[in-house]
């Protein structure tokens, strides 16, 4: 290299160095904010925690959550009951029998449905389910949380079911299997261990949501009485506190936060682990 | 897939394999296709439902909705212009914070950054999308809050100009852009990082071929390519940016008011449906919340839709297309 194509040539590697320095600084900025909400997360939610905090109810004195937890934990439950299965068999069905321009479509429409905003969701249930049944309720509740899961999981099955080779598929069929039998026990059989990770991570989702629980479930201040009444949870709990000028709701928040976060990083990082192992295997 | 499958097969093997089962084939298959179906009817539902609600608003008001700056319930003045400038303005303070960030961490995940960081830097942002966003709310309300109030002090007017005119409170357009740029930097990394990644390996190599520094190549190859891609990725955070609404209920202010500046307390469109939507007793009241919601329905549908069909050609394969399962609401 000449002396001048040399100092060029440095420049240049100067100014990479520079890039790479500043995409660097972006991640740790990036971070940042990351660190900062698990240290206070963190911190401020253990000091907040008791074992009332597990075993009281919101509406009594010195009152911890217990009604919250129960709550969040039985709309989730519900909500997957309704939205899991539902998902799958929409996501089997688009992978395996609906022809190209249907499934073309019907995806489009789930990837359009997982975009809007999750608080008209609420809207809509507000005004189909508790109007209609004059109650807030879980069961509006679940609701609404079903169709936020709905898409989340029919897309992931139909995205994992295509993954799975057609040689699998044309061995059952070649062996006499019909085609609901080769859906099921190989397709779906084939693709488990991505599904059940994207169930997870669709759990883990709603166990965040919010807006569409602030008037269907609503909130409770005691454990609710039936699927069919008002209903607490963690989320709207937290909401309910946050605006407040409270120190001990405040801390009662932080509590509810540290709760909410640890069971939706312990579903990432379960989901991710199978999500992994399907990878190395 | 199937039926490429069972074309292919041998006739009497098609035979044995129609023959057998077929009826619960048949019962399979209706039911698979009855929960594709809901899919879709979901999605009209959700959009004739708001519709249907917000009728006796449109029927009274129509569009004058959007461009009237007044909303007093009480008087029944229902305008909404404040709604909408509040969600565009958040969502675009957050974007032009997360969309430089976002960028960055993209390229040092695809080109950058030390292939050992790659894996667990991508696990950390993407970590951000799963926290809820109720959790965001109390951390910017508690946290976040009072620390702008105390560095920027009570009047930081001597900052200039129109952006921080008037008290500073803390909560307020800037808290809620801060909030959101968070929200939505791992959307912005994770799709412009999926878009990058799709650049064929041939041009990277081609260009590092010709002497091309890794700053080169991302400047020369990797960028340009991914252009269309990249401007879908922020399409999508700003679909998400306007949809977001309970980190921003709890800081934006809650005051409709049509200002320039970063420190004036504001409103958005999904937080006054949040706020209200349960207190609001007429009917017209609750007929124009529901007609803000079309609106919101509408502008995400826009941005979604946009956003998909530019990721998707840049890419040229469906995966970056599959909805994230980040927190929202």
């Amino acid at each position: 290299m000449t002396p001048e194509l040399e100092s060029a040539y440095s420049g240049r590697k100067l100014v990479a160095r520079v890039a790479t320095i500043a995409s660097a600084g972006a991640v740790l900025l990036a971070l940042v904010p990351l660190a900062a909400i698990f240290a206070f997360v963190v911190s401020r939610g253990l000091r907040g925690l008791s074992l009332a905090f597990f075993t009281e109810p919101v509406g009594v004195r010195g009152a911890g959550m217990a009604n919250a937890i129960v709550g969040t934990i039985e709309l989730v439950f519900l909500a997957s009951a309704m939205g899991i299965p539902l998902g799958i068999a929409a996501g089997l069905y688009l992978a395996e029998y609906a022809s190209t321009w249907l499934a073309r479509t019907v995806r489009f429409a789930a990837d359009v449905l997982a975009g809007v905003p999750s608080i008209l969701v609420g809207v809509v249930v507000y005004a189909t389910v508790v109007v209609r049944m004059k109650q807030y309720s879980a069961f509006a509740g679940a609701a609404s949380l079903a169709i936020v899961m709905f898409p989340l999981v029919a897309r992931t099955t139909d995205e994992l079911a295509r993954t799975v080779p057609d040689s699998l598929r044309e061995a059952a069929l070649a062996l006499g299997a019909s085609r609901w039998r080769t859906a099921i026990f190989v397709v779906l059989r084939t693709a488990a261990p991505g599904i059940r990770s994207g169930c997870l991570l669709a759990v883990a989702r709603v166990c965040g949501e919010t807006a569409p629980l602030l008037f269907t479930a609503y909130n409770n201040r005691f454990y609710s009485e039936s699927l069919f009444a008002p209903t607490s949870t963690l989320q709207v709990q937290i909401f309910t506190y946050t605006m407040t000028a409270n120190d001990d709701w405040h801390a009662q928040a932080w509590a509810a936060a540290l709760v909410l976060v640890a069971i939706v990083v312990v579903l990432n990082v379960i989901a991710r682990r199978v999500l992994v192992e399907r990878e190395a295997a | 897939m199937t039926e490429r499958a069972l074309s292919n097969a041998p006739h009497s093997l098609r035979f044995a394999a129609e023959g057998r089962g077929r009826s619960a084939d048949r019962t399979l298959g209706a039911i698979g296709a009855g929960a594709a179906g809901a899919l879709g009817l979901v999605l009209v539902g959700v959009a004739v439902s708001v519709a249907r609600i917000a009728w006796p608003s449109i029927r009274a008001t129509g569009a004058a909705l959007v461009v009237g700056h007044v909303w007093d319930p009480s008087r029944g003045s229902y305008g909404a212009l404040a709604f909408v400038w509040g969600t565009i303005f958040t969502s675009f303070i957050a974007l032009a914070l997360a969309v430089p960030i976002g960028l960055g961490v993209a390229v040092f995940l695809t080109d950058l950054g030390p292939r050992r960081l790659r894996k667990p830097v991508s696990s950390l942002v993407e970590l951000l999308a799963a926290i809820p966003s109720v959790v965001y709310g109390l951390w910017a309300a508690l946290v976040l809050a009072p620390l702008i109030r105390e560095t920027l002090g009570p009047e930081p007017n001597v900052l200039g100009g129109v952006l921080f005119r008037g008290p500073n409170m803390g909560f307020g357009v800037l808290c809620a852009s801060l909030v959101l740029a968070i929200m939505l930097l791992p959307t912005v990394a994770s799709v412009s990082r999926d878009v990058m990644r799709a650049v064929p390996a041939e041009l990277r190599e081609g260009a590092l071929a010709l002497g091309a520094t890794p700053w080169d190549v991302v400047r020369l190859v990797v960028l340009p390519h991914a252009r269309q891609g990249i401007l879908g990725a922020i399409l999508l955070g700003f679909g998400r940016a306007v949809g977001e609404t309970m980190a921003v209920a709890a800081v934006v202010g809650s005051r409709a008011e049509l200002s320039l500046s970063l420190l004036s307390p504001a409103y958005t469109m999904s937080s006054v449906i949040a706020n209200e939507f349960p207190v609001a007793s007429s009917e017209i009241h609750v007929g124009a919340l529901a007609e803000i919601g079309l609106l919101l329905f509408s502008l995400t549908l826009a941005f979604n839709i946009a956003a998909r069909l530019l990721v998707a050609r840049s890419t040229g394969d469906r995966a970056a297309l599959r909805p994230r399962a980040g927190a929202r609401g």
